[in-house]
Parts: C-alpha cells; structure tokens; sequence
C-alpha cells in the first residue's frame, strides 16, 4: 500500500576500529512516524546523518526516494533534519534561520513558523547565539514542522524544553501530520513520552537493528509477572525471561511473548499478577545487557513456546539477563 | 484513558463501544474523525483509524462517504449483548476469586450483591447473581 521513501541495504559505517553501525537494513514507508531508538552511542545519531547525507557509508547501499541522496538537490530538499545540537552562523536570528529555511525547503509554511514560535515564546529578534538550550530546541523543532518535508528527522528535538514545551511539540506534531501526513523519524530517549505518536519503532543497539516492528506488536510482547518466587518460576519456566528483579519472597519476571487467555487465567488462579511492559520497559530490558562482550551472536531460536512469531521473535537475544 | 496493558486501537474501539453502550453516542449519531481522536487522546492517526475501522468492521459504525463516521442502527443492542456474555468471565469470575480468598462464601456474597442492587435500584446487579450461582 504505502510507498518505500527509504531503503537501506547492508548499511555499515567504520569509525577507526568502532563499529558504528553494522550491516544495518531496514525500509521506511510514505506517510508513517518512526521511533528511532536506543541507548547513548547505538548509532541512531549516525544512521541518520548517513539517510540524510551528512555522513558516509563505509559500505552498503542508501536509496531515498529511489536515489542515491549525496548532493542530490532534488532529494536534500525534500528531507529535513534536525540535529540535536543544531549549529548556525553566529549572528543568526530565529528571523534569519526561518528565512533560510523558507528558501530551501519548498512546502515551508510561514504562517505556521510564526505560530509556533509565538506558542513556544521564541524571541524572533535575538542572536541564536544569546538563547537559552530550550530555545534553541525551539528553534529546531519549529523548522522541523514548519518545512512539511516529505521526510523529517527529529533527533532528541527536545533537549532543555520543559514538560509544557514538549507536550506543545508533540501535540503540534501530530496535528500537522494528521493535516499533512508526511514521513517522521523521531529519535528519542523519553521513550514513554512519544511511544504512543509512534506507528512503527525500530530499536538499535551496539550499531544493529534489534527490533523493527510496529508499535501495536510490540506491545503486548511481554508481560510482567509477579508473585511468590517458586510459583513465578514454574510458571515461567521454558520462556525466555527478559528480566528477573525480586523482594523478599516476592519475584517478578519479565517474559517475551503474549499470554493466551488460557494461560492469563491459569496465572490468576495461581494468584500470580500480571503487568504490563511499557515500550520503555521494554526498551530497557531489550537493550540491558549491553554490558555484555561486543560480538556476541544472539543465540539460535530457543524460544521454544513463545507461542507468537512477531518479528521480535527473529531477534529474540539471550535468554535471561540479570 | 489510555493504558499499557492492551493494543492502543483496542482500547480506542472499547472506548467508542463504552459511550455506545451508556448513550454518549446514540445510534445514528456522528463520531469523531480518527483525526479528532488522535488529537484528544495523543496517539498516532493511524493507531486512532484501525480502532475505528475495527468497529465498521463489525457493524458498530459505518461511514458515510466523504461525511463520517456513524453509529448503526441496533448497535446498541449487539454491544449489550456480546457484553452479557463476557460478563462472567470479566466480572463474575474474578469477583467470586476474591471473594474466596477473604473467605466470603457464596451466601454473603449474594448478600452483598442484593444489597448493592437495592441501593442502586438497578436490575443489572441481579442478574450477575444468578449468573454467578
């Protein structure tokens, strides 16, 4: 149904002897919005610089829009990026930044730039410079949505907005999109803040792609389940346990793979409680054991009754972590 | 409002079914767009429309081309009915389950029950008894 906007084939990218990202492949669809996620150095920042031809392949294949994206006008202006720590000329004004931004990207909207810079109390008239960190998340943000590009890319857009801000952002976010749906990859670390924006969700880690599956998959993949140690842990045994934690007498496991409505009731009739995982939660506990040795394979499919073959299944990692 | 523990699109489909069922949305009447439903309750557009199109799928609503959404006629009655019959297992079954473990037996239970029915005039408390006993 939806066209590819971007396919990426056995992407990887060498920095000295870091592995920034490896064999990395992965296709995004018109008109959907993307979480790009994953902990501090996975290669989330990287793999969009390369997308949006701010940075180099070492190997592997980049098409956006069916071409090639390396000082490819036609392409670069339908593509916005905003960086975290965005940089302008020195005796740039938000005025100057809109004004240029109005110049490149060709569906800017100047009514809307200047909405939201007033909605975000931006100062139009002071040095870029001279503003404050949340401002100048501002400042991105705005051009962010107001260029409409076909395909736009948030990384961690809210650094120093405070709560209001961001719930500002994210509301205006999703009405422009409903108005003029367009492509978003939003790259975040409030995973629970944006999860429910969020259609599809790609998580990386340690420079490859850990999950990539929709959202409604996702949810739902794991359960929380709690109760006394030896009940848990004969209900749990021979699933994959994402994570154990426990009080006193007390455990909880986190275990991949939905509950049939037998099974629900089978743990509520051994008084066993079950909780939901957040995509933060699962977030966290996907990408735990990055403490782990680098170049460990994830292990054969051992996943013997997980019951579903979601895609997670195929990157199911090993088995309990602690 | 929006929780954890189910798909989003599923909640948004009970939610429409929940003010279907208490008249909040009388057969016939418009619904939201998927859009207005994305706005009010934060979530992705496309999340909002497959709750809706789960429901049209099933006869609870339909569209009108290039209107909107509607509520079908005998909606209403098909909700109450499917809803009757998960009542034991939602309802019923966990009640009688805690019920047990604080050591209330079926007696006082049904005390209970005949007393809360009373208070609330309502008939809908009697017929979980029987459905309980």
């Amino acid at each position: 149904m939806s066209a590819v906007v971007v396919e990426v084939e056995k992407l990887s990218r060498n920095y000295r002897n870091v592995k920034a990202l490896e064999d990395v492949s992965l296709t995004l669809q018109q008109d959907k919005i993307y979480g790009l996620l994953g902990r501090n150095g996975a290669g989330k920042t990287t793999l969009m610089s390369i997308l949006t031809a701010q940075g180099f392949a070492s190997s592997g294949d980049v098409h956006v829009f069916g071409e090639h994206p390396y000082e490819n006008e036609r392409i670069l202006s339908r593509i916005c990026f905003i960086r975290e720590s965005q940089k302008y000329p020195d005796d740039f004004k938000p005025v100057h930044a809109f004004k240029a931004a109005a110049l490149f990207y060709r569906n800017w909207d100047q009514g809307l730039a200047e909405q939201l810079a007033e909605e975000f109390q931006l100062p139009m008239k002071r040095r870029i410079k001279k503003l404050s960190r949340g401002q100048l998340s501002a400042v991105g943000v705005i051009i962010g949505l107001a260029s409409r590009a076909e395909l736009t890319f948030f990384d961690e857009p809210y650094l120093g907005l405070d709560a209001v801000a961001r719930q500002l952002f994210y509301d205006r976010l999703l009405a422009d999109y409903a108005e003029f749906p367009r492509t978003i990859v939003l790259s975040s670390h409030l995973i629970d803040e944006v999860a429910n924006l969020l259609e599809h969700v790609i998580i990386i880690d340690k420079g490859r792609i850990l999950i990539d599956d929709d959202v409604e998959n996702i949810r739902g993949s794991a359960v929380n389940i709690a109760g006394t140690a030896a009940r848990v842990e004969s209900f749990t045994a021979g699933r994959t346990v994402l994570h154990r934690e426990g009080i006193g007498a007390l455990v909880s496991h986190t275990v991949e793979g939905a509950l049939s409505a037998a099974e629900r009731r089978e743990a509520q009739e051994l008084g066993l409680e079950l909780g939901p995982v957040s995509l933060q939660q699962f977030v966290i506990r996907k990408t735990l054991d990055a403490g782990a040795p680098l170049g460990a394979e994830p292990p054969a499919d051992d996943a013997a009754g997980l019951g579903n073959g979601t895609s997670a299944r195929k990157h199911a990692r090993t088995g309990a972590t602690r | 409002m929006i929780d954890d523990s189910r798909p989003i699109f599923v909640q948004i489909a009970e939610m429409i079914e929940n003010d279907i069922v208490d008249g909040v949305l009388p057969e016939e009447s418009q619904v939201p767009s998927t859009n207005e439903f994305a706005a009010f309750h934060r979530i992705n557009p496309a999340t909002a429309a497959k709750g809706v199109n789960r429901l049209v799928d099933d006869g609870i609503l339909y569209k009108k081309r290039g209107i909107g959404m509607f509520v079908a006629t005998g909606a209403r009655a098909v909700l109450v009915g499917r809803r009757r019959e998960e009542f034991y297992e939602q309802y019923v079954a966990p009640l009688a389950r805690e019920a047990r473990k604080l050591g209330i037996d079926g007696e006082q239970l049904a005390d209970m029950l005949a007393r809360e029915s009373a208070a609330s005039g309502g008939g809908a408390a009697t017929r979980a008894k029987e459905g309980a006993l």
